[in-house]
């Protein structure tokens, strides 16, 4: 039903494809920077924001450097609610149990609440592989489903996409997965919303299970908690019968009272809203009330790998607003598939290596460099994760898996820079080089075109003709 | 005070009349700067790519350069951070505890021209003068590894003969990145070519920032555009008087 990231090329190779794609530039730009604006301004009027976000960054960190207790003691308080709790070490084992709790109901179909989590482990692929079909509810993932398309963004996965855009694909395809679009369907917002929740109904109403994630959960309770803001949350937790969680281990706080700084700092952050419209809270199975049977699996899948990176275990506190999205100049102009993973902009370009490690694969060592260091996800991210400290931290583990095999042409350009930038009278002697470049070009300003590499830089910047003589030079003609 | 200048690579090899602004600017104010010859690069450009063991030469040549300064200045807000924020962290790679030690007495010493005009010597008004129409672009690392804050405009409202004009977006990343420039050159131009588009709509004659080597990537776009809008060192802007322009 929807595509994969798999064999994604490296990110310069995919931006380039998407910078080309002049909708979508327009339709991001205009997305993110409407986005941005709301979360400025309800980020200025909180007089101890910075307050809130070193406290989110601190429970965070406590959380997890007493994960496994803290894990157990969540896996207690939930037993205890009566709920099964799984423990899966990857995407793999995840699938499987979730696709066993939906085979021994019986059922063909289950309905979603957005999860980045199941995203992550490719949950509706492995259940369709069972003759299961996932059905998205949030509204924007039922646009990317229906539209056999790839989430771009965590929070608004359809950012890509336009109203235009979107009344085609409902137009198009929900006759296809259910309640078909009304005719006569405008591209106005309240009319696709509307064709959009009498499509969902129906699934909600006669599905017998229901898959979701977690934002939090509470290990002294036993709660796991969804925040969102259209109520299809409120429907897939309360209607059917088998409510299975997938819930990264790294979403545990240890008290109730944790979450009141949470719940401040992640709707203003995320959707710029003072606060989120929905936020379900549940303790397990409650007689008479939602449903009859509640399993939980808590999912590892490169987590305690990130968890044993001294640096990159900040990431860990991310609690997914997708703040840094929003505010990243690189990620407004590529969108989010460049970046080949359900996590894209800043803190897809740390967590994935993370998650993943480096120096296997291409594209995800290509991902730390998708950044100019400019910090401005830093700046916004409410659990102060030093994105650009990470990523640097990053670009060094790749760099250093690949300095066993031959070096690269880029590796030669940086042992060669270390060597010059060693002493002084080195570098004299380039700067003599390049003054004699400057005279051979006779008085010539700036270079319009260089050969390979260079031609990277002249392809569209001309480049400023070295001076004759360097400052150094002049300094001591000047004694 | 024993001021010494980090000229940085970048203005060295390509922007010499920077580094000979910051030079006539601060003994203008009555500052005496050294040049110790020994001084190279502040290691960001192998930093940032990820080869820390490549960086290790050059911070050593750094703290053997300015080792005996009350204070060191650079024209860069990007080498500044660098000094400050990342030599720590070359040493640690080092394994050398006493590159650590001379670290982490070179790096608090380093100071970004403005921080170091307004928070040292306490001076706003430079005595300059530069009758043009200019926009400021604040430097990322200035803006937020450094937090400069609005020490720069500061410095330019006081230019007699100036007018400040505001930049849209002027936040915003002008996609330089250091070798993202060339790893990413796609993304680098598309970001690049947005800041000339907001440059341009100031109607502004002069783009004036405190990094030369973000300015040499709007500038190089400017250039190509034949924009007519050309781009100036804070420090040249600063250092420019009615009697020497």
């Amino acid at each position: 039903m929807s595509g994969t990231f798999l064999g994604m090329p490296p990110f310069p190779v995919a931006a380039r494809a998407a910078l080309a794609d002049t909708q979508l530039r327009h339709n991001l730009a205009h997305a993110t920077g409407t986005i941005r604006a709301k979360r400025a301004d309800v980020v200025a009027e909180v007089d101890n924001w910075e307050e809130l976000r070193v406290a989110g960054a601190a429970i965070k960190d406590n959380a997890l450097r007493s994960l496994d207790a803290t894990l157990l003691r969540l896996e207690k308080s939930l037993q205890d609610n009566g709920v099964t709790v799984h423990w899966a070490r990857d995407a793999a084992e995840a699938c499987s149990i979730v696709a066993a709790v939906a085979l021994s109901h019986g059922v063909d179909e289950v309905v979603k609440v957005k999860s980045m989590a199941t995203q992550e482990i490719g949950l509706n692929e492995a259940l369709a592989e069972h003759g299961v079909a996932a059905w998205e509810t949030d509204l924007a993932e039922l646009i990317v489903q229906l539209g056999d398309d790839l989430p771009s963004h965590i929070l608004v996965p359809a950012i890509h996409r336009n109203r235009a855009e979107i009344r085609e694909v409902f137009r198009d395809r929900m006759a296809g997965a259910g309640k078909a679009a009304p005719d006569g369907l405008s591209d106005e917002p309240a009319d696709l919303a509307a064709a959009a929740r009498a499509h969902l109904r129906e699934k909600f109403l006669r599905a017998k299970v229901a898959v979701s994630g977690a934002n939090f959960a509470v290990a002294e309770t036993g709660t796991l908690v969804v925040v969102e803001s259209e109520g299809n949350g409120r429907m897939c937790l309360t209607l059917p019968e088998v409510l299975v969680s997938v819930v990264g281990i790294e979403k545990v706080v240890p008290t109730w009272t944790d979450l009141d700084v949470f719940f401040q700092l992640l709707p203003r952050s995320s959707t710029g809203e003072r606060m989120n419209p929905y936020t379900s809270t549940w303790s397990g199975v409650a007689p008479g009330d939602g449903p009859r049977e509640m399993h939980v699996v808590l999912l590892d899948n490169g987590r305690t790998r990130v968890l044993a990176d001294e640096v990159g275990r900040q990431t860990l506190r991310c609690i997914r607003c997708s703040a840094c999205l929003n505010v990243c100049p690189v990620y407004e102009r590529t969108g989010g598939h460049a970046y080949g993973s359900v996590y894209p902009g800043p803190i897809g370009a740390i967590l994935n290596p993370l998650m993943k490690g480096v120096g296997d694969d291409a594209q995800t060592d290509s991902l730390p460099y998708a950044s100019t260091l400019c910090g401005a996800c830093f700046e916004v991210c409410p659990v102060r994760i030093d994105i650009p400290e990470v990523l640097v931290h990053l670009r060094s583990r790749v760099v250093d898996a690949h300095r066993p095999g031959p070096p690269s042409a880029e590796a030669l350009a940086m042992r060669a820079a270390g060597w010059v930038f060693g002493r002084a009278r080195r570098l004299g002697a380039v700067e003599r080089a390049a003054g004699l470049l400057s005279r051979a070009l006779r008085g010539r300003r700036s270079l319009r075109w260089l050969p390979w590499p260079g031609s990277l830089w002249t392809g569209a910047r001309d480049l400023p003709v070295p001076p004759r003589r360097a400052f150094r030079r002049l300094r001591s003609e000047r004694r | 005070m024993k001021v010494a200048l980090m000229v940085t690579c970048v203005n060295d090899v390509l922007f010499p009349g920077t580094g000979a602004a910051v030079v006539r600017l601060l003994e203008r104010l009555g500052v005496e700067v050294d040049f110790p010859g020994a001084q190279t690069c502040c290691a960001q450009p192998m930093v940032n790519t990820g080869y820390l063991d490549e960086a290790v030469p050059a911070v050593r040549a750094f703290v053997d350069a300015f080792a005996g300064y009350d204070a060191v200045v650079t024209p860069s807000g990007s080498c500044a951070g660098s000094v400050r924020h990342q030599h720590a962290i070359v040493a640690r790679r080092s394994g050398d505890p006493g590159l650590a030690a001379a670290v982490a007495r070179t790096s608090p010493r380093t100071h970004e021209l403005t921080e170091f005009l307004v928070d040292v010597l306490g001076v706003e008004d430079v005595g300059a003068y530069f009758p043009h129409t200019v926009a400021y672009h604040p430097t990322c690392h200035s803006l937020r590894m450094l937090g400069v804050g609005d020490r720069p405009t500061r410095l330019l409202r006081a230019v007699r003969g100036l007018r400040l004009v505001d930049l849209p977006a002027a936040d915003q990343c002008c996609g330089f990145g250091g070798t993202f420039a060339l790893k990413n050159a796609d993304t680098s131009i598309a970001m690049g070519a947005d800041k000339a588009r907001h440059v341009r709509s100031t109607g502004a004659e002069v783009l004036v920032a405190g990094d030369n080597s973000c300015l040499m990537h709007i500038g190089g776009v400017l250039s190509r555009q034949r924009a007519g809008t050309r781009v100036a060192h804070l420090a040249e802007v600063l250092a420019s008087t009615e009697e020497q322009r």
